[in-house]
């Protein structure tokens, strides 16, 4: 720093250099740049979710559907665990603030004593995106997809789903999963669902209260709910695969449009916390090894700073349109 | 480095005496504002599912509650209040100008699809 040209000698003129209109740091001016950019990447892709949302307004899945689940708890409570997320990542960018501030205080136990804390909650943020994902990929009731790429999920008379083991009827298969060693060396295939679709047909014939739900929401934002003739009817003429979970290609909850984007912006958003982590450890190990103690200042603290509270900032916005809107 | 945080928030109603108080005291107000919008979105009332300029009332809600969250995140934890007024503008009008008109012209040509699909001759139930 003791390199940088501070004076000039020509202040008196308005260009002659040396007036700091912004009255920030290169550093951290430079972040917040690079924060505007990453804004404006997140927002495409939160619009284009939303242009996605908007053209299959009338068939979109409902969330709080899709994210039912807790760890260590198999009531389906939507909404609770995602904001024990949120509330985490929040807390941590408590943490890095009171870390900065300790900076600015030059206290450098507090500052690690911050920072540590503060990678913890990041770390148990990822852990709990992970987790949300392998359950959005495992799936729990399943469905068929028809011809057209529509999703029919099972109901009983009651309207409470119906997963597809409890009452499609298994049958001996001959078809196995191809893997590699069986043939041409290159060619396999995925896992092959549970049932077949005529088993889910047998199955549905078999029993009478169960009822067919596509993806339609009718004017009181439910899915509707077919009639049993209907039921049967569409599943015989239109059935074709059996999806359960969710993965790039299909998706029981509904489009697969839907999955696609949660993978996509969530991922997105998840691999920034986990380089923001990457980020806060290498600082973290610098404040130990006192090198802002040399430096005499903790600007770099405040600079990662900024970045960790931008990914709250984006996650704020991914909840609300993910999750609640 | 700037010592002197502005310690006031919701326009001076509430005046912290240190900058970690405040910090506590917009950890609170975030907090209180996630769980309205938990209890919100778990009860979904019923009052709050007529449409105002296209979208349910509840969704409104929780949009206008997201920016005042985002609001408190910039301006308090990244330090935004303390910052000159034109880095403050460089920052904040330029996002908030694209990203409106990125949001305006997608929903826009979202919409008009969706009124392709519903009241034209594309068949999708099959």
């Amino acid at each position: 720093m003791d390199t940088t040209v501070v004076n000039t000698g020509t202040e008196v003129k308005a260009w002659g250099g040396g007036n700091k209109p912004l009255n920030a740091s290169y550093g951290k001016m430079m972040m917040w740049f690079f924060i505007v950019s990453d804004a404006l990447t997140f927002s495409g892709f939160l619009a284009a979710y939303g242009f996605s949302r908007f053209k299959f307004i009338e068939s979109w899945p409902i969330a709080d559907e899709v994210f039912t689940h807790i760890p260590f708890y198999h009531e389906p409570a939507p909404m609770i665990y995602v904001a024990f997320m949120t509330f985490i990542l929040i807390m941590s960018s408590v943490t890095m603030v009171l870390a900065v501030d300790a900076g600015h205080h030059m206290n450098k136990a507090k500052v690690t004593f911050y920072m540590f804390l503060t990678i913890i909650g990041g770390l148990i943020f990822v852990g709990s995106q992970a987790w949300e994902w392998a359950t959005f990929i495992k799936g729990d009731y399943g469905a068929v997809q028809t011809k057209g790429g529509n999703i029919l999920q099972f109901v009983d008379t009651d309207g409470h789903r119906v997963a597809l083991s409890d009452f499609a009827i298994s049958e001996s298969n001959e078809r196995v999963q191809h893997e590699q060693k069986d043939g041409i060396w290159f060619s396999s295939e995925g896992t092959l669902p549970s049932y077949t679709v005529d088993e889910v047909y047998k199955g549905l014939e078999a029993n009478p209260n169960i009822l067919v739900r596509t993806e339609l929401l009718d004017e009181h934002g439910h899915k509707t709910v077919l009639s049993r003739e209907e039921s049967i009817e569409q599943l015989k003429n239109n059935g074709k695969l059996v999806v359960e979970g969710a993965n790039l290609h299909v998706n029981e909850y509904g489009t697969s449009l839907f999955a696609n984007f949660f993978f996509f912006i969530t991922g997105f958003h998840g691999f920034h916390v986990f380089s923001g982590v990457v980020i806060n450890i290498i600082i973290f190990f610098n404040v130990i090894l006192g090198t802002y103690e040399k430096r005499k200042n903790y600007e770099m603290v405040e600079k990662v700073g900024l970045y960790w509270h931008f990914v709250d900032l984006v996650w704020v916005f991914v909840f609300t349109f993910f999750y609640l809107v | 480095m700037a010592h002197a945080h502005k310690l006031e928030i919701l326009r001076g109603l509430i005046k912290f005496k240190s900058n970690t108080q405040k910090i506590w005291g917009v950890l609170i107000l975030l907090s209180i504002i996630t769980a309205v919008e938990v209890v919100l979105g778990i009860y979904k009332p019923e009052s709050l599912m007529a449409k105002f300029i296209g979208m349910k009332i509840l969704n409104w809600i929780f949009i206008i509650l997201t920016i005042v969250k985002a609001y408190y995140i910039t301006w308090d934890f990244m330090h935004m209040r303390d910052e000159t007024a034109s880095l403050r503008r460089m920052v904040v009008w330029t996002a908030v100008f694209l990203i409106c008109y990125l949001i305006f012209i997608l929903l826009q040509e979202g919409g008009y699809i969706e009124g392709i699909y519903s009241t034209g001759y594309v068949k999708k139930d099959f």
